[in-house]
Formats: structure tokens, C-alpha cells, sequence
């Protein structure tokens, strides 16, 4: 209904004080777009969505494809397996090597991680079993860890465990060289434990504690390295900008992941002669096992190379290759309904 | 003084807890002037104080008391008893979490609440304080208002209003009358006299009534304004004379005097006692059909909630019992852990589960609803539509909580007089004596006689007539005004002929047009003097003393005037309907009577009977005797005053009747037959006889002419009416083609309601129009209240203008009043009021549409959206040993209702228009489409309860397959820097679920929204902005305050990833996909009537881009906008980019017209 119109003509009568104001937002006419969903509108938009979205499937499929990995399990839990000596002995440090083939060139630059599965970094107590002050450097929190720190907070000592938790005691430790088999001789394959934690962790979050002119040895002084740790956290590096609590390997461990089976980037191979990537030929992995293993899942190795996209990830691609064919076939089922029905849809209407 | 002040702090702590103390005498007495007796009998009354209070807080109690009101919502309860679970156990989340939203919702509530109870105290403090004149110590004081006490003689001048309920002692006129006006208390406008026991009149100074010696006894306070059983005792010369006190000598705090220069008036009821204060007593609550399925919702959820946390902790359980699971060597637990009670730590847990997914009951529902319907609601009274330009009155709500509940009406009961028709009352024809006459251009002319016979002025009467019109204008309330002659009012006025100037004032527009009428024919009554009534008879001055007025009351629906006519016979005049006169008349022309007013009936003229008794002096005598005795009577006034007047109202000679026209009401026609094609049924409930009720109801189209009418009428036994149902229902059963109409009177619906209810409301129920007639207010609220609580439990709505009507209104589900002519009693009492009958169909149509289906998707979003946010965290219980790891991090748990999904659905609601308005008006069916709470069905719950869990499902396994199929790696190549490869976390996990869902949600309302004005643009696209901008700056600093710094860059690392975005846009175009691939298909195979009405507007023609912006007619926003830049550049004259420039800022599109009405000129430039 239209309200009734009024002139704006006779300025001098005043309105009566009642009267509503006709503006647009009182009359509630605010001018407005008003969308139909309508076949028109919907079909030509699923046409795109759906042949756009096949298209970036198809790249980003032909992408991760393009991405070289490989993975070799070292768990050792079957007799026979280069590493069941280790997993079952109980000695501290047990050396075991795996000789592998690549056969095809691995283009550079080669990432190289391990991956552990059924181990619940995720869990609500061992996540929270840290203390970000102490990693942030703070000199109270290194001597005197947070609550939350516990079982792991005091060694049977009562000494305050630098860095305390069940996180950083649980680190992974085993210590893993790569060398290629270079006309017989085993040459070791440089790797480089930098640069593979966040920019933001390494130079902002996590700190040193610093006090006066005190070496790092000498500022631990009087903490306990974690129980399960075979070295105290200050001799985790020779180098100073990789030691103590700004060891990138630390840093990488920290972040907790997401679920059970995850992997951790361990080292990049971007050196040496390995600048552009790896050569086909025969690899031999010399591992320091370290970590118990009871946690009932397995322990892997993983080279791979990289995309602009990430990693090798084929679930991206497909989803979008069947999303886009879904979006297209929906719409070319729903054209053929409405042209049938189009007569009798205009009917009603 | 020990055992006074504990009796002032026991009376402080009840009254701070709402409670006054009981009274115990029935009685109260006050002593005029606090002149207490120095010796005898007497026991000091405590009275309260005469402050108002109708604020609900103090300073002092606001906070306690206004939380105490507020847990008592079951809703804030829940999260307080969550809130302190969190407190008291070990649980992932900081109590913060709920803590926040909950403190958020409270002080939003309590904001509101305080601020309107502020109003509340600055208006009593100006009441309060107010200065009052008070006599004390022989002088008159100046004091406040709340100083007043009981017993006190207050001063009242001109135009004052009362402070409070004041007994007139006496006025500046020598007969101790005032006039007031009640209109602040119940609308009418209309002068009252009140009067002052003689003896006491004669007290017209301060001196005088310092010597004044008298007591007071009246009941105690109540509330009904009309009622007032009193008594004063004056001791003069040591001898008591008691005198009668009735509401005519009541004076009401609230009402304004007028036409008296000053009274002088003891009080009696102070403060919160007063008549007035007790009338504000809170309506009862109405609950709207939305809110209890609100309610069931919040049941079906609760239930969820504790089904997933048992599910939980039992799974949990089973992990547990294998010691590898329950703790392994990295994560060992406590001393303390491992040695605690197993059953405390099972409880704890399920408790930590509990808190854990308690997101499931959306916490700012209520808050959000609240806001909606308090906003929304400013749109009814802000409608041009329902502005009555005449009348010059909006519409008004009374109450927001019924906004949607006017989108659910089934049945409307309406009043006929002054609802459907004008309450604009025109004499037309009147029999006297057994002869008709009707009035033709002023002039009475009796039946058969041509029009052009009577041309000069009336010259002569004949002698019944004479009496008949006598009896007209002697037998009334009507007052005369004197506004216009304010030096007159000292009772010497109106002596001579100025009978064309005259202006009647009365509550009952009937009296007034027939005391017109009466003048017109040249019996005029020209005003009261004292106790003497004035009317001139073809000029000629004739006084009548006013011996008694039996006042109408809708039981003997008559009213009658004891007169002293100038020859000295005391003669009763009594008028009111043909049914509670005929019977009792004795002589006269009955037969013929009693014809003609049948013949009125059916013309749809209203019929009074006018009739008259003349006594004998002893006869007289008696009737005095008693009316004294019954008006003095502290105990059962009300009976034997009935009685007397029974006693006193029979053996009448009847001297005619009146037929007067009611105009019917614009649109009515239109109206009834928008509401019909609405489906909904519509049945009038009137006082008026059946013929009338019948005549009115065919000409407003109510009936039809092809109907075929049923009665149930003048039905006198309980089987009579019984046969006649079965009957009635027979013949309905029969003939199914016709549409049938019932009309019911007052009788037969007691009767047929006493024991055939179900067969009555089966009958009903099968016919297309229900009329009933004759019913008294109760019963119009006893067939409201039938039908509310059939087994359909259909929605009603009751539409009136009266008193009358004011038990029906408040007895539906939605009342609404007519602002009228019979006071505004119904307006107060009704949840909306509108000026006219036929601003219903908009108020119905196109308001109760629009809220019903914005509260509605408000509603089912809201458990939509929480349901996405929280099944997710119950998912990754799965794959973190339910350990109660959350998944998100505890601000983004805390802000996600109150901050980054808030506002688009608080704007929908407020601005959804799915269907032009006109197109909803003009198309009543589109009613149905929402009728019985369609939106709000078990289906359309478990659409979205479904789509909610598909969506959160589609979120976590989404982030769960894409960010790592087999293993948990995120593969990750930063573009900038391509050699790097970082690993994500859990919390970037949590987050690429939570940024999924937040652009997932608000694009699933911007799906729903149909109507996008730039404020829905602006919060749409606003929230999903503030979501990356505030998630940047949170992740972008280590917070000092906080424990841990897990999101420290989470978000930026997380965004610096090309597969993250494409996990992001595949994830939410493909929860949208289904439901858009649904709600299309639905559109052209199913579609409902609403969505076929959607279509024939003609696409308005605004695009996205224009409506971001405002435009005149025929510009577009790239114009405007492109003005705007320029007047940033400083390029543009100012005249020309004000126009866009200041309907930006003033939050609306001033005086731009739609486009659509383009006719309509875009006036821009007043």
C-alpha cells in the first residue's frame, strides 16, 4: 500500500508532532538489493564454479603429482628390520643404517622429515605441560617452572627442569645423517637443521634467558635437563644461535600437532653438492636411535620436494576435480528438469 | 524507639522485597488534619508515605536485585552454573570463555534495564518532588509531594493535578463541586463533577478548616478506580453527623482540575496506595508461540549437549583402560592424578565435557531476541500506514514480546461498536408514543408525512413528545464546556439563550448525539447548576432539581435521573436497552414500541428505550430513605444499591425509543475480506441487539449476502440449545458447499457453553463468520479463552476499543485497542494500538509477517550456527584420546557469538523484507504460507539442526583430509619464500576450522538474506573483515597478560599458505553448495506461494552495487559514490554532495524515495 502522499509544498504548516517521518529507513524502503536464487542465476553461476573449479583441480593435482616422496619406516618392531635391535634393546644409544635406492632425481630443494604416528601430542594434558615464560627467557620461570610443568616440572632431585614439561621431554631425539653412495664410498649429504621452524618462534617467542655477561651453561646452572633427555639444553648445538631453547629442532617439536600421526620437518638438503636436489643412486640413513618407542606407533623418514602449493597434498586436487564435476553435473540435471518443466513452471507462476 | 526501628527495618526489607504489609483492619480511619482524639480509643494506622515509586531498583539493591532477576532466566541460570563448573574443576577451557559472553549478555540486559529504570526514577522524582500547598498549624506550607500524609488538607488550584486520592472537602463555589478530567487515568475527556458533603463545602478557607473536626472511615485501598465506600464523621457541638462518601467525592491522584479555581481535599489513599499507583500493576505475561518453541528448541539441545558429553566421557573411558592410551611414558600424570577418587574424576569429567561443548545453547539468543523485538517494534509505530492523519495518532506497542506473534494470528474477535464502526453516533429516527419519526434536515417528521410539509422552524411540540425529549436530555451524564468562558465559572452562567454554542462532552457518544438531537428539536438542555438541571424547551427556561441519578452499569444496562420538575412532581426518567426497559415498562405504546425498535435494528440504527415513573411524595420518600441507607452502607454497597434500583426502575411508562446510526469505519469491507483470504476467521463480538449486530455485520462485509446464516439464539433451556446444535451441526454437515454464517447471542452462549461446549466449538469451527451478540465483557473473554484452549490451540487475536472489551483483549494471545472515543482503557490494557480498524490487515499482513519470519530464521540460525561452532570440538575428541583438548583457542570460543556472527543476523532481522511490502498487503494468502508456526516445525528444525551437523562435519573433515590425508602434515610453500617448508600446529588446525566456519556462517545468512540494504552489507561484509583484522592483530603481539602464547602468528602463517585458501573457498562453497542446490530446486518445482510473490515484483531494479549506497531516482551509486570521491578530493560544490553525503550519515536514505514509486517526487530540498 502506498503511503498516502504528502506535499512538501506548504512549509509553514507545521506537522502535527504525531506524524511518523517519512524517510526511507522509518518506512522501512530503504533501497535493497534483492537476490533470487532462481535457476537463471544459479545455473550459469554452477557452470562457472563448477568448469573453474575442474580447472584449478586439474592444476593443483597436476601440481602435488609434480612433488617427489618418498618415505622409509624405521621403526624396527618386526625381527629382520635394520633398526629391531635398537627398538628392543634398552641401551641409550644404539646405531642402525638403512640403505635405500632413489631411482629418479629428486629436484631440489629436498626436505627431509620423520614422522611419528599414534603419538598424541594433541592430548589435553600433555599440550598444556609447558611454560612459555621459561621458554620466553624469563629467569624466575627457568628456576621456579610453571605448575602446569608437572610430573615433569622437578627432577627426583627437586631441581626445576630447564626446559620443563611433557612436551619438551618428550622431544624427538634420534639423531639421523644422510649419505649417498658416491662410486662406493659413502659421502655424507649435508643438511641444514636451520630455517625450519617459524620465523616468529625463533627470533620473537622463544628466548635465551639472559643474565649479565653468563654463558648459557652458567645460567642453567642449577636446573636439570628432562628426564628422557640426553643432553642438557645448552649443549643441544654448537652453534649459539641454534642452542638452548632457540634450537630450531626445539622450536619445531613445540608446536604441537594437530593429530596423532604427523610429521615434523627435520632438515633441508640445499648444499653442497646437493643444491639442486638429490641424484638417483643409493642412500644409506645412519640413525642414533634414542626415542622409546612405546608408543605404539611408528617412526618414518621422509624426503620430499616441494610445490608453490606445499607439499605433496593429493586430497586438494581431487576435491576440487569431484566438487567442480558434482557443481557441473548438478547443474546440467537441474537445466534438463527446468527446460522440461518449463512450461509448467511458467503455469504456475 | 528500639522496637520502632525494628519495625521500620522488618517493614524496609519487605517492601525492598515487594511485599507491603498485610492490612488488617477492613477499614482505614483518618483523622482530617492529623487531629488525633487526645483521649478514647485510638490505635495509630501506619499509611505509606505519598512517594511514588515505580522504579524497581535503587542504587543500593540494583546490582543484587537486578542479577537476581536476571539468573532466573533459565538461559543465564545454565551458563552461570557453567560458568562456575569451569571455576570449580580442572577443565580446558578458561572460565573466561563463558564468563565473558555471559557478563556481556548480563550487562547488555541490566544496561537496558537500569537505563529504563533511571526514566522511571528521574519521572517519580519529578513527581515526588513536585511543590504542594498544605494546610498545617492554621497556615497553608509549601511542601513536596512525597511529604504529603495520610490525613493532610491539600490545597488544589487550577489545572493542578492531584498528588493524591483526596476526599473534596470543599471548592471556591458555594456548593463544594469541582470539575475534573480523568483523561491521564483512563482517557476520558470528558468533565466530571465531584462534590463535597455540604457540610463541609461551606469550608472555604484555611482559617475555616483549621477548626474543621472530622474522621474519615473508607475501605482500604483497591485498585478499581470507579469504586470508592466511605464515610465522614464531623463532630459539631459536640454531636456527630455522618455523611455518605462515594466516588463523587473521591478525587483521583493523576486527574487535573478544571474549571474550579482551587479545592481543598483530605487525603486518603497516599504514595503507592493511591488508585492510580495501584493500577500499574504489571500485566500478566504473554508468551509468544515463537518462544515456546524457542524453549523446546533449547530442550532438543540440551539434551544433545548431555547425550555428546556422556558419549564422550563413557569413550573416553574405554580408551583409558588400556594403559598405553591412558599414559604413556611422554605423558605421565601427577601423583595427585593417579591417586584421586575414580568416581570424583568421572564426574569431573563429564563435567569438563559439559563445559567443553556448552556452546551448543546459543548464550546471546535471548539477548539477541530481546534487542530484535525491542528494535523491530519502532517500525510499527514509525508506519505512515498506521498514522491516523485525522486523529492525528501512530500506532503504539505497548508490548514487543507479541511482535511475531502477529505473523500467527487464526482467529480475530472484534468488537462492532467503535472497532468496526466510527463510535461516531448520528440521531436518525425515533418513536414516541407508537408514532415514528424521522430526522430530516434538523426537523422531526413523523412517519407518512412528506418532507417538503415541514419547511419553518419546529414550532410545536406535542406534549409526549415534549416529554419524551425532556426525558432525553434530563436523563444523561453529559457536561457542558465552559473552556471558553473561563471568568464563568462561579455557577451564574448560561442564564440566557446561547443554546448554538453549546458543546457537549460525554463518555457516551450515544448520550451526546442524543442530546443534540434534543436540541435540534427544541428541548435543549443548557447546563447544570448545583443540583438543578437547565433546559429550555423552545426557548423557554425550565429547572429541574436533580434528586438521584442511578448510574448505568452494564448489568441493568440502563440508566435513570430522579427529577424535581418545576411543578414539584419528583419524577424518574429512566433510557437504555429495549431489553432491560420493555420488561419492566408497564404503560405506554409497548406493542408498537417495541416493533419499531425491532425495524431500527434491522436498519442497523442502535435502539435505546426511553421510559418514566412518577411518584407519589410518600412513594418518594421511601425510595430516598433507601438510597440513602444503601449509599451509606460501608458492607455489600454494590448489592443493595443494586437491589434499590431494581426496586426503583419498574412500573415504568414507556415513552419511546431512539434509533441512532453508527457510521461504519473505512475499509472495513476491505479489511474483514483481506483477513479472510488470509485464513483467518473472523467473528464479532458485540452488546448490540442481534438485528443491529446482524445489519452491521452484512454491511461490513462480515457476512455475505450468499451466506446462508444460522442461529443460535434466544435459546432458554439447556436441551432446547442442545437440539438446536445438533441441528445446526446437522445442516452444517449437509451442505458443505455454501459457506455458512452463525450468529450467537449472549444467552444461548452461556447456556451452549455450559455444557455443549465441543459440540458449539464444532459448529463454530465449520462456519466462515461467527457473530455474537448481546455479550457482556466476561463473556467475550469466556469465547476468547473457549477457543484458546480448543485442541488446536489456534492463535487469537482481540481487537477493541471500550472498557467492555478490555477482558477479551488481555484474556488472547495478542490484544489489541482501538484508539477511540470511549477512553483509552483499552489501549492501556492491549499489547498494540492502532487508530483504526483497518490498519489491521497491515499490522497483520505485512508487520506480523515480517517478524514472525525474521524471528523465526533468527531463531533456527542461531542453534544452526552454534551447532557448527561446537560439533567440530566434539569431532576432534575423537583424535585426541577425549582428553578435552578444545580446538579452538579460548578468545576465538569466547568471541564468536558476541562478536563475529552477532550483527549480521541482528541486522537481518531487523531489515528482512523477503517479499515487497505491497505485494504482502495485497496478496492476503501469503499468510498462510507462515501460518501454525510453519518456519518454526519439527521439519524446518531439523532442516537446520541437519545442516548445522553437515556443515561442522564438512568443516573437520574438510581441514582434516586437506591439510593432511594420511598424516598431519601441513604442507605448506610459502610464496615468498619458496625454500622454507613450516609445519602447523594443532592451534593453526583450530583455526583454519574456526576462520572456515565463521565465512561459512555469515555466507549462509547472506544466503538467507533477501532484502540487502547497505546495512546488511556493512555488517556482512564488515564481520567477516573484523574476523581477519582483529585475528591478525591478536595473533600479532605476545600478550603480556596471557598464559600462553599459542596463537602467536598462527593466523598470518596460516593465511601465507596458497593451500589454506583453497581449502578455505572449497570448503565453504561446498557446505553452501546443497543448500543453495536445495532452495533452488525447492524455488521451481515446490514453490510456495511467497516465493511466487517474489517473482511478480518487478525485480525493483536495484543491483548489489546501488544498494551499498544511497541513490535518488534514477542515479546510480556509481553517481553518488562517485560525488562522494569527489568531495573528498574537494572537487565537488557542496549543495551537490550533501545529498549522498548526508543520507549516509543519518543512517537513512532521507526523503529518497524507493524506486518503485517513482511517481512519487523525490522531495529532498524542505
Amino acid at each position: 500500500m502506498r503511503p498516502p502522499s504528502r506535499s512538501f509544498a506548504n512549509k509553514h504548516e507545521p506537522l502535527p508532532s504525531q506524524r511518523p517521518d517519512n524517510t526511507a529507513f522509518t518506512q522501512q524502503r530503504l533501497p535493497a538489493w534483492q537476490p533470487l536464487l532462481s535457476a537463471s542465476i544459479v545455473l550459469p553461476f554452477f557452470f562457472l564454479v563448477g568448469l573453474s573449479f575442474i580447472g584449478i583441480g586439474i592444476g593443483l593435482h597436476y601440481s602435488s603429482n609434480s612433488i617427489q616422496e618418498t618415505e622409509y619406516d624405521y621403526t624396527g618392531t618386526l625381527p629382520g628390520e635394520a633398526c629391531y635391535e635398537c627398538a628392543v634393546s634398552a641401551a641409550k644409544f644404539c646405531n642402525c643404517n638403512i640403505t635405500f635406492n632413489i631411482t629418479e632425481f629428486f629436484q631440489g630443494p629436498v626436505f627431509m622429515y620423520y614422522e611419528l604416528s599414534n603419538f598424541y601430542q594433541n592430548h589435553y594434558r600433555y599440550m598444556i605441560s609447558k611454560d612459555e615464560n621459561q621458554l620466553s627467557g624469563y629467569l624466575n620461570s627457568l628456576k621456579n617452572p610453571a605448575n602446569e610443568c608437572a610430573p615433569y616440572r622437578v627432577n627426583f632431585e627437586q631441581k626445576p627442569i630447564a626446559p620443563c614439561g611433557a612436551v619438551a621431554n618428550s622431544m624427538f631425539n634420534d639423531n639421523i645423517t644422510l649419505f649417498y653412495n658416491e662410486n662406493g664410498t659413502y659421502v655424507e649429504v649435508p643438511l641444514n637443521g636451520k630455517g625450519i621452524s617459524w620465523w616468529t618462534d625463533y627470533n620473537l617467542k622463544f628466548r635465551n634467558p639472559i643474565d649479565g655477561n653468563l654463558n648459557l651453561s652458567e645460567i642453567f646452572q642449577g636446573t636439570a635437563k628432562p628426564n628422557d633427555w640426553l643432553t642438557e639444553v645448552y649443549n643441544l648445538s654448537d652453534d649459539p644461535y641454534n642452542n638452548g631453547f632457540i634450537n630450531e629442532d626445539f622450536i619445531v617439536w613445540m608446536r604441537s600437532a594437530a593429530l596423532p600421526t604427523f610429521r615434523k620437518l627435520y632438515r633441508r638438503i640445499e648444499s653442497g653438492n646437493f643444491t639442486n636436489g638429490l641424484p638417483a643412486g643409493e642412500y644409506q640413513l645412519r640413525i642414533v636411535y634414542t626415542i622409546i618407542i612405546s608408543f605404539q606407533g611408528r617412526k618414518k623418514i621422509v624426503f620430499s620436494t616441494v610445490s608453490w602449493m606445499g607439499g605433496k597434498n593429493p586430497f586438494l586436487g581431487i576435491a576440487y576435480l569431484v566438487f567442480g564435476s558434482l557443481c557441473t553435473v548438478f547443474a546440467i540435471i537441474m537445466l534438463i528438469v527446468f527446460l522440461k518443466y518449463q512450461g509448467k513452471i511458467d503455469d504456475d507462476i | 524507639m528500639d522496637s520502632w526501628r525494628d519495625c521500620f527495618l522488618v517493614r524496609w526489607v519487605w517492601q525492598q522485597l515487594g511485599c507491603d504489609p498485610p492490612n488488617h483492619s477492613e477499614t482505614r480511619t483518618v483523622y482530617v488534619a492529623n487531629r488525633f482524639p487526645q483521649h478514647g480509643h485510638y490505635v495509630p494506622q501506619k499509611f505509606a508515605d505519598n512517594r511514588i515509586i515505580s522504579s524497581k531498583y535503587t542504587v543500593l539493591n540494583f546490582i543484587p536485585k537486578n542479577l537476581f532477576e536476571q539468573f532466573r532466566r533459565i538461559a543465564n541460570f545454565y551458563f552461570l552454573i557453567i560458568f562456575l563448573v569451569q571455576l570449580m574443576i580442572d577443565t580446558p577451557t578458561s572460565p573466561v570463555t563463558s564468563g565473558l559472553p555471559l557478563f556481556f549478555v548480563i550487562t547488555v540486559t541490566a544496561i537496558k534495564q537500569g537505563y529504563e529504570d533511571w526514566l522511571r526514577h528521574k519521572a517519580d522524582n519529578e513527581v515526588n518532588g513536585a511543590p504542594v500547598y498544605v494546610v498545617r498549624s492554621g497556615g497553608l506550607v509549601k511542601t513536596r509531594s512525597k511529604n504529603i500524609r495520610v490525613g493532610d488538607i491539600v490545597r488544589v488550584a487550577k489545572d493542578e493535578t492531584f498528588p493524591a486520592d483526596l476526599v473534596l472537602l470543599s471548592s471556591d463555589r458555594v456548593n463544594g463541586s469541582c470539575h475534573v478530567t480523568t483523561a491521564s487515568l483512563d482517557g476520558e475527556t470528558n468533565l466530571k463533577t465531584h462534590f463535597a458533603v455540604s457540610e463541609t463545602a461551606i469550608l472555604q478557607s484555611v482559617a475555616n478548616l483549621d477548626t474543621l473536626k472530622a474522621v474519615i472511615e473508607c475501605q482500604q485501598p483497591e485498585a478499581d478506580l470507579y469504586r470508592f465506600v466511605g464515610r465522614l464523621t464531623l463532630r459539631e457541638h459536640s454531636e456527630d453527623i455522618v455523611r455518605p462518601l462515594g466516588p463523587e467525592n473521591l478525587l483521583l491522584r493523576g486527574a487535573r482540575l478544571k474549571n474550579t479555581k482551587e479545592i481543598f481535599g483530605v487525603a486518603v489513599y497516599t504514595g503507592m496506595e493511591a488508585k492510580m499507583a495501584l493500577n500499574y500493576k504489571s500485566k500478566s505475561q504473554k508468551r509468544s508461540a515463537v518462544e515456546k518453541s524457542m524453549n523446546s528448541f533449547l530442550l532438543v539441545y540440551l539434551i544433545i549437549l548431555l547425550f555428546e558429553a556422556i558419549l564422550s566421557t563413557i569413550l573416553k573411558y574405554a580408551w583409558q583402560a588400556e594403559e598405553k592410551w591412558d599414559e604413556p611414558w611422554y605423558n605421565q600424570k601427577t601423583e595427585h592424578d593417579r591417586n584421586s577418587s575414580k568416581i570424583l574424576k568421572f564426574i569431573s569429567d563429564f563435567l569438563a565435557f559439559l563445559v567443553l561443548y556448552n556452546f551448543i545453547i546459543p548464550i546471546s539468543l535471548y539477548v539477541t531476541v530481546e534487542m530484535q523485538k525491542f528494535l523491530g517494534s519502532f517500525f510499527i509505530g514509525w508506519d505512515l500506514d498506521l498514522y491516523h492523519e485525522e486523529s492525528n495518532q501512530r500506532a503504539q506497542v505497548n508490548t514487543s514480546d507479541l511482535n511475531e506473534e502477529l505473523g500467527q494470528i487464526e482467529y480475530v474477535f472484534t468488537d462492532k461498536t467503535g472497532t468496526l464502526t466510527e463510535n461516531e453516533m448520528q440521531f436518525r429516527e425515533c418513536s414516541v408514543n407508537g408514532i415514528k419519526y424521522q430526522e430530516i434536515n434538523g426537523k422531526l417528521v413523523p412517519e407518512g408525512v412528506t418532507v417538503d410539509y415541514v419547511d419553518g422552524a419546529s414550532t410545536s411540540l406535542t406534549l409526549e413528545e415534549e416529554l419524551f425529549f425532556k426525558a432525553v436530555s434530563l436523563c444523561h451524564t453529559v457536561q457542558i464546556s465552559h473552556d471558553l468562558s473561563d471568568d464563568c465559572v462561579d455557577g451564574l452562567r448560561f442564564s440566557n439563550g446561547i443554546s448554538t454554542q453549546l458543546e457537549y462532552y460525554a463518555s457516551s457518544p450515544d448520550e451526546k448525539a442524543l442530546v443534540e438531537a434534543s436540541r435540534r428539536m427544541g428541548v435543549a438542555f443548557s447546563g447544570t447548576n448545583g443540583d438543578v438541571m437547565e433546559i429550555k424547551i423552545l426557548g423557554k427556561l425550565e429547572r429541574y432539581k436533580l434528586l438521584h441519578v442511578l448510574e448505568f452499569d452494564a448489568n441493568r444496562r440502563r440508566m435513570s435521573v430522579i427529577v424535581d420538575s418545576p411543578s414539584g412532581q419528583k419524577i424518574l426518567f429512566t433510557k437504555g436497552a429495549e431489553s432491560s426497559i420493555l420488561p419492566h415498562a408497564k404503560s405506554g405504546e409497548i406493542d408498537r414500541t417495541r416493533l419499531h425498535v425491532d425495524e431500527f435494528a434491522i436498519k442497523g440504527l442502535r435502539t435505546l428505550c426511553v421510559a418514566c415513573r412518577r411518584f407519589t411524595p410518600e412513594e418518594y420518600q421511601e425510595i430516598d430513605q433507601r438510597l440513602h441507607d444503601a449509599r451509606t452502607a460501608l458492607h455489600q454497597r454494590e448489592e443493595q444499591l443494586a437491589d434499590v434500583f431494581n426496586l426503583i426502575e419498574k412500573d415504568l411508562e414507556l415513552l419511546g425509543a431512539t434509533g441512532v446510526e453508527d457510521k461504519l469505519q473505512d475499509k472495513v469491507q476491505e479489511t474483514i475480506e483481506a483477513l479472510r483470504l488470509a485464513g483467518i476467521k473472523v467473528w464479532v463480538l458485540t452488546g448490540d441487539k442481534h438485528e443491529t449486530a446482524v445489519s452491521v455485520s452484512l454491511s461490513c462485509g462480515h457476512f455475505h449476502r450468499t451466506m446462508n446464516i444460522l442461529e443460535l439464539v434466544q435459546q432458554k433451556s439447556d436441551r432446547e440449545c442442545a437440539e438446536q446444535l445438533r441441528q445446526l451441526d446437522r445442516r452444517l454437515k449437509e451442505d458443505h458447499v455454501i459457506q455458512h454464517g452463525l450468529v450467537v447471542d449472549g444467552a444461548s452462549l452461556s447456556l451452549a457453553l455450559r455444557e455443549h461446549e465441543k459440540l458449539f466449538m464444532e459448529v463454530c469451527k465449520n462456519c466462515s463468520a461467527v457473530l455474537c451478540c448481546r455479550m457482556a465483557p466476561l463473556q467475550k473473554a469466556k469465547v476468547v479463552r473457549l477457543l484458546k484452549i480448543s485442541p488446536e490451540k489456534p492463535i487469537t487475536l482481540a481487537i477493541g476499543d471500550g472498557a467492555n472489551d478490555v477482558s477479551m483483549i488481555q484474556e488472547a494471545h495478542v490484544g489489541i485497542g482501538i484508539m477511540g472515543k470511549e477512553g483509552r482503557q483499552a489501549v492501556r490494557n492491549s499489547d498494540y494500538a492502532i487508530a483504526r480498524f483497518r490498519f489491521l490487515s497491515k499490522l497483520l499482513l505485512v508487520h506480523g509477517h515480517y517478524y514472525y519470519i525474521r524471528i523465526a530464521t533468527l531463531v533456527q540460525y542461531f542453534f544452526y550456527k552454534n551447532v557448527c561452532f561446537i560439533t567440530p570440538q566434539f569431532l576432534y575428541q575423537f583424535y585426541c584420546l577425549f582428553s578435552q583438548q578444545t580446538l579452538y583457542d579460548s578468545v576465538y570460543l569466547t568471541l564468536y557469538n558476541i562478536c563475529f556472527t552477532s550483527l549480521p543476523i541482528l541486522m537481518y532481522s531487523l531489515f528482512e523484507q523477503h517479499v515487497h511490502p505491497h505485494v504482502l498487503h495485497t496478496k492476503p494468502g501469503l499468510y498462510r504460507d507462515i501460518s501454525k508456526n510453519a518456519l518454526l516445525g519439527f521439519k524446518p528444525f531439523l532442516y537446520w539442526t541437519f545442516l548445522g551437523f553437515g556443515h561442522a562435519f564438512i568443516f573437520f573433515f574438510g581441514s582434516y583430509f586437506l591439510m593432511g590425508e594420511d598424516t598431519s602434515l601441513l604442507g605448506n610453500g610459502q610464496i615468498l619464500k619458496p625454500n622454507r617448508q613450516l609445519m602447523f600446529g594443532n592451534w593453526t588446525f583450530g583455526t583454519l576450522v574456526f576462520t572456515v566456519m565463521v565465512l561459512t556462517v555469515t555466507m549462509k545468512m547472506a544466503l538467507e538474506t533477501q532484502f540487502w540494504t547497505w546495512i546488511n552489507h556493512f555488517v556482512t561484509w564488515g564481520s567477516i573483515a573484523f574476523y581477519f583484522i582483529f585475528s591478525l592483530f591478536y595473533g600479532g603481539i605476545i600478550w603480556p597478560f596471557l598464559h600462553t602464547q599459542d596463537m602467536y602468528f598462527v593466523f598470518v602463517q596460516l593465511l601465507s599458505s596458497g593451500s589454506a585458501w583453497f581449502a578455505i573457498i572449497i570448503i565453504t562453497t561446498a557446505c553452501l553448495f546443497l543448500d543453495v542446490v536445495k532452495k533452488v530446486v525447492y524455488r521451481h518445482l515446490y514453490p510456495t506461494s511467497t516465493e511466487k510473490a517474489q517473482l511478480t515484483e518487478t525485480g525493483s531494479g536495484i543491483n548489489c552495487l546501488d544498494s551499498m549506497c544511497c541513490y535518488t531516482g534514477g542515479e546510480t551509486a556509481c553517481v553518488s559514490l562517485r560525488r562522494l570521491l569527489d568531495r573528498v578530493m574537494g572537487h565537488c560544490t557542496a549543495p551537490r554532495v550533501t545529498r549522498c553525503g548526508t543520507s549516509l550519515n543519518s543512517l537513512c536514505c532521507q526523503r529518497f524515495s524507493y524506486k518503485l514509486e517513482t511517481d512519487e517526487p523525490a522531495a529532498l530540498d524542505d
